[in-house]
């Protein structure tokens, strides 16, 4: 439902994607499809040991193994210094902090030589006992992580040794004031597990360097620039020197915007002098690389009687797994994004335990930190028998708000879609009755994302026959070469099977930032737009030359050019052009600020086995500002697939540890991620509030759809069986134990 | 992963003499959905698959002038519940076969394979178990039969003798006026492994139960038959009353695990409800009906 009527010829509508043909032939070429001659496999040796320091690393016995070429470990790579620990994040050296950290590689003929190498590394650990949790974390007398560790709390750092490795702080008003002006406090504390963001391709990575030092890295990534710079500190080699080549990606949602086998695929091609290819099976991806935080939430809600939220005091403390870096403060700034409150104190908590350093997933932060507020907000409305869409309607943030860190809101879109909810079918019809062993809920979420802007570079070139083709530096991951080659269409007022985009190498484009924060439809698709203007200047001053007429005299209208009377078309144009010896490129980099704030609003129908805790999913509807949807069914493919990843983190998934801190549950048997028949038909409303931070009023549409359905079905439990659920997942040995409790 | 030597074939005494050649180390290979995923995981020290779809013993499924019916042990599922005289007569077996990991998954699997895994969660062994099945073993000291109640010894662990292989199950013919059903419970709809599996066998004198069977499997370190429960229905009215007290001695009979799976707790009220379930689907069965499937 669009708010703002404007008339697009290539906006908005559905094209076939560029992409299309070769991944429904099975052409498209993913990091795992890379190739070199004289390619060697390499494997990585993990950590057992969830908390331990080592000793020793003795590799004498792998070195003179079949078909053994090289060997490498932490002393391989440069110290890069304190802070982000991206050394030990890729190898360990003098200790571990996780169970699947690297510890050691080896790079082989066979991938089966190489593994077997990896049994004769001999790592001899002194253990220690882990700690797997922020509340063990955070404890007067917690043993310590990192030694080295002190707080960050507004760029000073702390003087005692700490797991807490960072304190934001946000705060407006007068928090205490308002809890006094509230006729109701509520406080409750909310857990969810860490989970991952499981994308179904797993890492990969091909290095190889070139006679003249240069390296060269294929792998799947959400950003191959990110990958080369990750790898030029690392490695601490010349950017210049490192050149990736993206590939398609089989699923990254945050996950792939790091190194893992890179820096260590090219230490072993070092080595062996070899292309060394290097693949994750799914435990590897599971323990070695960097899923969500758990996080462990206190939320504090003052409310008048009438439903007015007075004040708000958070506690978000989230498990970065073994080095520093959570989502936390990310979480900091949506907890309460829905909600326009005035007087708010917001504490966030950055805490080392021994599980995998944690990376973005989706809206990073903000599901965990939402979860509870949106939970404590039905419970809220339990109690003061409102509406739950009334009482987001009447708290609702609006333009002129401040968020958490003291931005205002521009125009968003939250009341719209708010009350696109009470408009929907799913809200006017009843939930319909269960049975005597089953019950019926239903529950509501909000969500909020910040996204992103960050740099963005497009190169458009004409070409003699009218096409265009579009450079562009951002690795498509959800359809970005057709939604950005859509904009370029239009501002140049050609069709859009008129226009090829490519994403090239690092060498190929200039710098463009990672595949992440909902930005590159809003970012990149910007740039193409700057690159399609640049082109049709450069179109119009060639053909004032050819005309002999100045610039001024000649018109631009839906792609065509006239002057004097004669007109002639886009391609018409190209092919004048290039036979006048004119080849007209035109490029753009930009960093757009204005990136437009997304809210959305889920609505989850549940009905509860009372007899097993089973939940099964009756009915979904997903509602999100997209702004300008710029491809409707891309933007509804992102609310689908959030829905079925929010929907899992919500019933299903966790990393279970045993009491040593090893992932017992390290496969798609016992990780569970929803199948095709765990989830109905999702029903998708896109509301389109245009940002007007952006020439097409594009927002950004990929993260926020993760945010509600942590919220929303936790409610929906709640109100089939009468016992609020608090710590997620709700598995069904969770859901009939608190059933069991209400019975007794 | 080491380089492993596969041979295949194609009588019970030449897969006989492999395992005696090789020992522990030759593992026979059935569908392999369970086999090479744990070789592959690094659990097994094999050098030797003994691949025995190539032995027509046991891929035959044959029935006898009697109605006895002989399942190969490396028979895939599929071709279970694509045999119509099949599902009649072993409905439970059916439900079982039909829900073992996925349809590409059951192209491949056994029965045979599924029982000689020994998983506690095991979803055919129940099943098996309240069909009174029979499994015919053969060895290098000829062959022997065991009940399949008796044949997992612990998890992962089943009593075939060094060199020994299963060949066949015997499935007694369904007397008549009886039904069976299996069902589980799993957190998701697909794909997953059973918290706790439940199979029942009702035989009906009109409404009275003449004979009973109970097995659960993943509350126990192999797959249980529940003999108690069974011989309380004896004599009783086939109904609510009967099927309650029968399930909590089932209840009271599991001893599960808490695990990453379910909980000491959550697995017994499992047991209770999914033994009515089940004693309630095998009724109507019995009665001519078909039981809903749902978990």
């Amino acid at each position: 439902m669009a708010v703002d009527e404007k008339t697009y010829k290539v906006v908005g509508t559905q094209p076939v994607r560029h992409d299309g043909v070769d991944k429904v032939t099975g052409r498209a070429k993913y990091g795992v499809d890379a190739s070199m001659p004289g390619m060697v496999w390499g494997k990585v040796l993990r950590s057992p040991h969830a908390r331990a320091r080592i000793k020793s690393i003795d590799t004498s016995r792998a070195e003179t193994a079949d078909g053994i070429l090289a060997v490498t470990t932490g002393e391989d790579y440069p110290d890069t210094g304190p802070g982000d620990y991206m050394d030990e994040r890729a190898i360990a050296r003098n200790r571990v902090t996780y169970a699947g950290q690297a510890v050691a590689a080896v790079a082989a003929i066979s991938a089966h030589e190489a593994e077997e190498a990896l049994r004769l590394i001999n790592v001899e650990y002194e253990t220690l006992p882990p700690i797997l949790d922020v509340q063990s974390a955070m404890a007067k007398d917690a043993p310590i992580i990192l030694d080295e560790l002190r707080t960050e709390t507004s760029g000073s750092f702390g003087n005692s040794p700490t797991n807490i490795a960072k304190h934001i702080i946000h705060e407006e008003g007068d928090v205490e004031a308002g809890m006094a002006a509230a006729d109701h406090v509520f406080e409750r504390s909310y857990t969810t597990s860490m989970v991952h963001q499981g994308y179904i391709e797993p890492h990969n990575a091909l290095a190889y360097w070139n006679p003249d030092g240069s390296l060269v890295v294929e792998s799947s990534s959400q950003g191959h620039f990110g990958i080369r710079d990750d790898l030029s500190k690392v490695l601490d080699y010349p950017k210049s020197k490192i050149r990736v080549i993206p590939a398609e990606i089989g699923g990254g949602f945050g996950g792939k915007t790091t190194v893992y086998l890179e820096p260590l695929a090219a230490v072993l091609s070092r080595k062996s002098g070899r292309p060394v290819k290097m693949t994750m099976n799914r435990t590897e991806v599971l323990i070695g690389t960097g899923p969500a935080s758990g996080a462990h939430t206190t939320i504090c809600l003052g409310v008048t009687n009438a439903g007015e939220i007075t004040a708000a005091k958070i506690e978000l403390a989230f498990e970065a797994g073994g080095y520093p870096g959570s989502a936390v403060g990310a979480g900091c700034l949506c907890a309460i994004g829905p909600y326009g409150i005035k007087n708010f104190r917001i504490d966030g908590y950055d805490v080392i335990v021994n599980k995998p350093k944690s990376h973005a997933y989706r809206a990073p932060g903000a599901p965990q930190a939402e979860f509870g507020v949106d939970c404590l907000v039905d419970e809220i409305c339990e109690a003061l028998n409102m509406d739950p869409l009334e009482f987001r309607h009447l708290n609702a943030t609006k333009q002129g708000d401040v968020r958490a860190d003291g931005t205002k809101y521009h125009t968003i879109g939250n009341i719209e879609t708010v009350e696109a909810a009470m408009a929907t079918d799913h809200w006017k019809t009843s939930l319909g009755e269960g049975s005597a062993t089953k019950r019926r809920g239903r529950g509501v979420g909000s969500g909020y994302w910040m996204n992103g802007g960050g740099k963005s570079s497009a190169v458009a070139r004409l070409n003699e026959d009218g096409t265009v083709t579009l450079l562009e530096g951002s690795m498509d991951i959800g359809g970005t070469r057709t939604s950005t080659a859509m904009q370029l269409a239009e501002t140049l007022g050609i069709a859009i099977d008129q226009v090829n985009p490519i994403v090239p190498d690092t060498d190929g484009i200039a710098f463009t930032g990672v595949t992440g924060g909902s930005r590159v439809t809003f970012a990149t698709g910007w740039a193409a737009i700057e690159a399609a203007k640049d082109l049709q200047a450069q179109m119009v001053s060639g053909l004032s030359d050819y005309w002999d007429v100045s610039s001024d005299a000649i018109a631009v209208d839906q792609g065509a050019f006239s002057q004097n009377g004669t007109t002639i078309t886009f391609q018409e144009a190209a092919a004048v052009l290039h036979d006048d010896g004119q080849e007209i490129v035109g490029k753009s980099t930009v960093e757009p600020s204005g990136a437009g704030n997304t809210f959305a609003l889920h609505i989850a129908d549940v009905e509860v086995d009372l007899e097993t805790g089973k939940v099964d999913i009756l009915r979904y509807t997903a509602l999100q500002d997209a702004g300008t949807a710029i491809y409707p069914p891309y933007v509804e493919g992102q609310m689908e697939g959030g829905v079925a990843q929010g929907v899992g983190w919500a019933l299903h998934e966790e990393y279970v540890y045993d009491e040593d801190g090893r992932m017992r549950n390290s496969s798609f048997l016992d990780y569970r991620m929803l199948t095709s028949l765990d989830i109905p038909m999702i029903e998708t409303v896109i509301v389109e509030v245009p940002n007007p931070g952006h020439p097409y009023g594009v927002r950004g549409v990929g993260e926020v759809p993760l945010v509600p359905p942590l919220a929303a079905v936790a409610n929906a439990i709640s109100q089939a069986i009468g016992v609020r659920i608090r710590d997620l997942p709700a598995s069904p040995h969770k859901v009939r134990a608190a059933i069991a409790s209400s019975t007794q | 992963m080491r380089a492993i030597q596969y041979a295949a074939p194609t009588t019970v005494d030449d897969a006989v003499a492999l395992l005696a050649e090789h020992g522990e180390n030759a593992r026979i290979l059935a569908g392999g959905t369970d086999l090479i995923v744990q070789v592959r995981e690094d659990g097994r020290d094999t050098e030797l698959f003994v691949d025995a779809k190539g032995i027509p013993e046991l891929t035959d499924l044959t029935v006898s002038a009697d109605g006895t019916t002989t399942l190969g042990a490396a028979t895939p599922c599929y071709e279970l519940y694509g045999n119509d005289n099949f599902c009649a007569a072993y409905p439970a077996i059916v439900d079982a076969a039909r829900i073992i990991g996925s349809t590409g998954i059951q192209g491949r699997a056994s029965v045979g394979g599924n029982l000689c895994n020994a998983g506690p969660a095991g979803d055919s062994i129940p099943a098996l178990i309240v069909h009174s099945a029979i499994c015919n073993v053969a060895g290098p000291n000829g062959r022997r039969e065991i009940a399949v109640e008796d044949f997992c010894t612990a998890p992962g662990r089943n009593s075939l003798e060094a060199g020994e292989m299963l060949v066949s199950l015997t499935l007694p013919s369904p007397p008549p006026n009886s039904g069976t059903h299996y069902l589980r419970f799993i957190p998701r709809n697909e794909m997953d492994i059973a918290v706790v599996g439940a199979g029942a066998f009702l035989q009906l004198d009109g409404d009275s139960i003449t004979a009973a069977r109970i097995a659960l499997g993943a509350v126990a370190p192999t797959p249980l038959f529940v003999q108690a429960a069974g011989e309380a229905l004896i004599g009783q009215t086939a109904g609510e009353a009967a099927f309650a007290a029968a399930a909590e001695i089932a209840r009271d009979t599991a001893s599960p695990i808490d695990d990453m799976r379910g909980t000491v707790a959550h697995r017994k009220q499992l047991s209770y409800v999914l033994t009515q379930r089940a004693l309630r689907g095998a009724l109507a069965h019995a009665q001519g009906g078909t039981p809903s499937n749902g978990h």
